[in-house]
């Protein structure tokens, strides 16, 4: 087999991931676990010149170019903020060498489960690696081997487990749906031929599959009434899991939904996937937003943050035409961006106070000015002020309701505006007031943070015109 | 097909809905266990024949999978469990037995109605273990959602695979990657049970999961 950058994509995460399981020494392997996301950013990013011809079991798109981008540009850098993160770990003695040397090696297992997914062809090759990921996010999960980590990650992983099952039912009935058309075999279960044929498959079986595929892998985005492992899961993991997996494998387990609509998009008989998708993103959304004023732990804030900005997504793309999803595209970048900057800075913010009790926090402009204006920063950026980029998607997303469906976009607004004031009023106890807590001097990474943030704002102020027709071109694909 | 293979078939898929039920109101983690390797040993017999009779002999590993991991190996580690544990004690329940038999015929009766009314172009035999498969998978749920202790969830959890895998099975030609794949994950989840079990006794010399339940997250 020849070596290009689609196998390099999965090829190195892979390699990597062996030697960090084999190689002592913190120093060595952490830099190493960076090397390896390098490189394969550089493979994704080379996915944009040459791309090779969809196999049987890969694929490279214009929609999945875009997550994979995403997802090996956020994968980078949140493995430079980890080298500072788990430095500090090992030095409190939270983490010992040979948890460090098995959260380095599952670092790199999550990269290869979530790229696999996004390039894999096939829908029973993605659900594998879906299943991979959540599994290994549940040991990450699980790392700090306290009280709560080990709830959070038994929680996690039952109702992880129950959705993957879930998502495997839809599959196997898509197949079933397939099957008369295309006949038997491996071509039944690829995504180019399926959303070439999807027109003549059973209507009926293709609504059933879509709820079963909706509830499974909704769970895993984290949508209400499917989210109780969310909050948990990214409360009680070492902080650089949290980033990545409301930066990331939220996005992939959406990605694989998005995929399936288009198939049900194909066939006109088939029912309407974008209501339902609606009604979960709104219902996230609203019930979020008000879930985020009782929070007393600052990445459990953040988590629900991400359960209403996923509910967002969903609906942007559930509405669907060419300006909503592009404003649905835009979202899930920035949100990605924004909210594993708001991790990185909350990862560091919690090492120096000791604690993630919001409570315990305050003043942090006074004790640590950067991380503090970074939190503002971010902060402002996920509520969607103007000029950050979420104020450009968010924008376009209700101007674009009001045009179509005014009762939905008051909705939206409402939700927006709830979840917005409950992140200031937290972020005012925590950012500015009486100091509390230790002010000693953060040994933190501010790269990572800083060139997300600037992204953000960049794209904000000024979208390049090649960057806008991208994401027309695949909102377009999207339909 | 002939009359005879369907109702082999049809026999295999239905005893499974059948343990499902028998799992569901078992009070006692051994005999839950036992119930359990019946379970799978049905499933194990059910690929086999459908194997035989798709004449694809690439489900006997399917089978055999099912037969040597589920049927043997993971209910003796799980008896070594208990007893390392001590938790052979009484199960204690969320919901009553005829609440939880009857929650369970409800959900039999939805498959039922959702499966066989979506599937009048499949051919018979794949549809009636459809519907039987999703019976399965969600008696599966309920026993999960009925049980408070770690070690029953589990088994709860690995009755839901098995009526995956029945589904998977019944879907004629379906390629195998994704059957190894089920069986793969199974196993990949077993061993992350076992270690979290491992964990659970570490940190509180119970696998109750009310007492984890203490920690939970919502109260902060």
């Amino acid at each position: 087999m020849t070596f290009d950058a689609l196998t390099g994509v999965l090829l190195i995460p892979a390699v990597a991931a062996a030697l960090l399981a084999a190689l002592p020494g913190y120093r060595v392997t952490a830099r190493l676990n960076v090397a390896a996301t390098t490189l394969t950013l550089i493979c994704a990013l080379s996915l944009f010149f040459s791309r090779p011809e969809p196999g049987v079991y890969l694929l490279v798109d214009d929609l999945n170019g875009t997550f994979i981008v995403l997802t090996t540009f956020v994968g980078f850098t949140t493995s430079v903020f980890s080298l500072s993160y788990i430095g500090h770990e090992l030095e409190t003695g939270r983490l010992t060498p040979p948890f460090v040397r098995f959260y380095h090696a599952m670092y790199q297992v999550l990269m290869f489960a979530m790229n696999l997914a996004l390039i894999a062809n096939n829908i029973g090759l993605m659900w594998v690696a879906i299943e991979l990921a959540t599994l290994t996010t549940v040991l990450m999960v699980g790392i700090y081997r306290t009280h709560e980590a080990l709830e959070a990650a038994w929680k996690y992983f039952i109702l992880g487990s129950v959705g993957i099952a879930l998502a495997l039912f839809g599959t196997i009935l898509i197949y079933m749906a397939a099957r008369p058309v295309i006949g038997e075999g491996l071509a039944a279960m690829e995504w180019t031929v399926l959303v070439t044929r999807a027109g003549a498959f059973d209507p009926a079986l293709l609504d059933v599959a879509f709820v079963f595929l909706l509830l499974g892998y909704g769970t895993k985005v984290g949508l209400a009434p499917l989210h109780a492992w969310l909050p948990d899961a990214h409360a009680e993991g070492p902080t650089p899991i949290s980033a990545v997996l409301s930066g990331l494998l939220l996005n992939v387990a959406l990605y694989a939904l998005l995929r399936f609509k288009m198939l049900l998009a194909v066939n006109a008989a088939a029912l309407a996937p974008g209501p339902l998708m609606v009604t979960l993103g709104l219902l996230s959304l609203v019930f979020a937003a008000f879930m985020l004023y009782r929070r007393r732990d600052i990445k459990r804030l953040f988590a629900y943050s991400s359960i209403e900005h996923m509910g967002i997504i969903a609906f942007a793309f559930g509405m669907g035409g060419p300006i909503a999803n592009f404003a649905g595209l835009l979202h899930m970048t920035m949100h990605s961006l924004t909210k594993s900057a708001i991790f990185f800075a909350v990862g560091h913010i919690a090492q120096v106070k000791g604690t993630q009790r919001i409570a315990d926090m305050g003043g942090l402009t006074e004790t640590h000015p950067v991380l503090g204006w970074a939190l503002i920063l971010g902060v402002v950026a996920i509520a969607g002020l103007p000029p950050l980029g979420i104020f450009m998607s968010e924008f376009l997303m209700v101007t674009s309701t009001f045009a179509r469906a005014p009762l939905l976009a008051l909705v939206l607004v409402f939700g927006i505006l709830v979840g917005v004031a409950a992140l200031f009023l937290r972020l005012n106890s925590i950012a500015f007031g009486e100091p509390r807590g230790s002010s000693a001097k953060a040994q933190a990474s501010y790269a990572p943070m800083f060139a997300h943030l600037a992204l953000v704002l960049a794209a904000g102020i000024y979208m390049p015109p090649a960057l806008v027709a991208w994401f027309q071109n695949v909102a377009g694909l999207l339909g | 097909m002939s009359r005879i293979d369907f109702d082999i078939a049809h026999l295999l898929a239905g005893s499974l809905v059948l343990i499902s039920f028998l799992e569901l109101y078992q009070d006692r983690l051994y005999a839950l266990l036992n119930v359990f390797a019946a379970h799978a040993l049905v499933l194990a017999a059910s690929v086999a024949w459908q194997a035989f009779v798709q004449d694809a002999p690439h489900l006997y590993v399917t089978a055999a999978i099912a037969l040597t991991f589920k049927a043997i190996v993971i209910p003796v580690a799980l008896h070594r469990i208990i007893v390392r544990l001590g938790i052979h004690r009484e199960i204690e329940k969320v919901v009553g037995v005829g609440t939880a038999m009857l929650a369970g015929m409800g959900l039999v009766a939805l498959s039922m109605v959702v499966m066989l009314r979506v599937t009048h172009g499949a051919d018979p035999l794949a549809r009636e273990d459809l519907a039987f498969a999703l019976s399965v998978v969600l008696l599966g749920l309920l026993m999960m959602v009925t049980r408070r202790n770690a070690v029953s969830q589990v088994i709860g959890f690995m009755s839901l695979e098995n009526g995956l895998v029945l589904a998977a099975t019944g879907a004629k030609g379906m390629p195998l990657v994704v059957e190894i794949s089920v069986a793969f994950s199974i196993l990949i989840a077993f061993i992350v049970i076992g270690i979290f079990l491992f964990r659970i006794r570490e940190r509180f010399d119970t696998v109750d999961v009310q007492v984890i339940d203490r920690f939970r997250g919502e109260r902060r």
